[in-house]
């Protein structure tokens, strides 16, 4: 089995991975980074500032509340596939333990940081679709999903 | 970021541009705060005109100032708020509470006529 090519196809068609300290100064860096690279797909301002908005929501709660502004680690996945980004943010921070009550608009767990507690609610207002996985104690994972060029006829 | 603190009539007035995220938040609470305690004015403006960016730990740091302001029985106007923070004002319920302006004009005006 050695020396053979692969034969499997790599399901996308382009990706981008970062992997940062949880420190505050990387959210500028990381979300421009992932804008930067959907942009490939020619997505409108709109699209773009949308998506930027999310994953920027999605690495400072990461930052704030997974690690608690503690040391740890943020990875990003970013994949491209026919006009659609895909962007996960991932940490190994202390996760959450009832995503229901996290996703409501204007819950906080840190009311002390004077955060407005519309992070998650942004994510899902401006992505197409958005799913939260956390392991309390292990971390958390949010997927996105976001249509950044329309689809083309006949392809 | 880009923050200039000025005061007109009573007023401190704000001028926010560049990226306001969670980086960015805190020294810009902080020194509003100082300007209130150090005026002693209880009218707060707050212009948004050359944000590039803005996340929800813009509307934590507004809900934050408008508490403070309320708490000395002051009053604050936001005004020139680009499209971006619009959507996370509507988007918040932010605007029921919080009065906004076309210009930091009107929002002076605004709070002369309370």
């Amino acid at each position: 089995m050695m020396n053979r090519e692969l034969q499997t196809q790599v399901a996308v068609d382009n990706y981008l991975r970062l992997q940062f300290p949880a420190q505050s100064e990387n959210e500028s860096l990381a979300r421009v980074a992932v804008a930067s690279f959907a942009a490939q797909l020619d997505p409108t301002m709109e699209q773009l500032t949308e998506l930027k908005t999310a994953v920027s929501e999605a690495v400072t709660n990461a930052i704030i509340h997974g690690y608690a502004d503690a040391p740890g680690e943020v990875r990003i996945e970013c994949a491209i596939q026919d006009g659609v980004v895909e962007v996960v943010i991932e940490d190994d921070g202390v996760g959450i333990e009832d995503i229901e009550q996290a996703r409501q608009p204007l819950y906080t767990s840190r009311p002390e940081l004077e955060r407005s507690g519309m992070g998650i609610t942004i994510m899902e207002n401006f992505v197409d679709e958005l799913v939260i996985e956390s392991i309390p104690e292990h971390g958390t994972k949010v997927r996105m999903r976001k249509r950044m060029a329309p689809v083309l006829d006949g392809q | 970021m880009a923050m200039q603190l000025q005061v007109h009539d009573h007023v401190v007035v704000v001028k926010l541009g560049g990226e306001l995220d969670h980086h960015e938040v805190e020294t810009i609470r902080d020194q509003i705060e100082a300007e209130l305690e150090r005026t002693g004015y209880r009218g707060l403006v707050m212009s948004f005109r050359d944000l590039d960016f803005v996340d929800s730990s813009a509307l934590g740091l507004i809900l934050g100032r408008y508490r403070t302001v309320t708490e000395r029985h002051g009053r604050m106007v936001l005004c020139e708020v680009n499209e971006s923070l619009a959507r996370l004002f509507e988007l918040s319920g932010l605007k029921r509470i919080l009065p906004v302006a076309a210009t930091v004009d009107e929002a002076l005006q605004c709070l002369r006529e309370g």
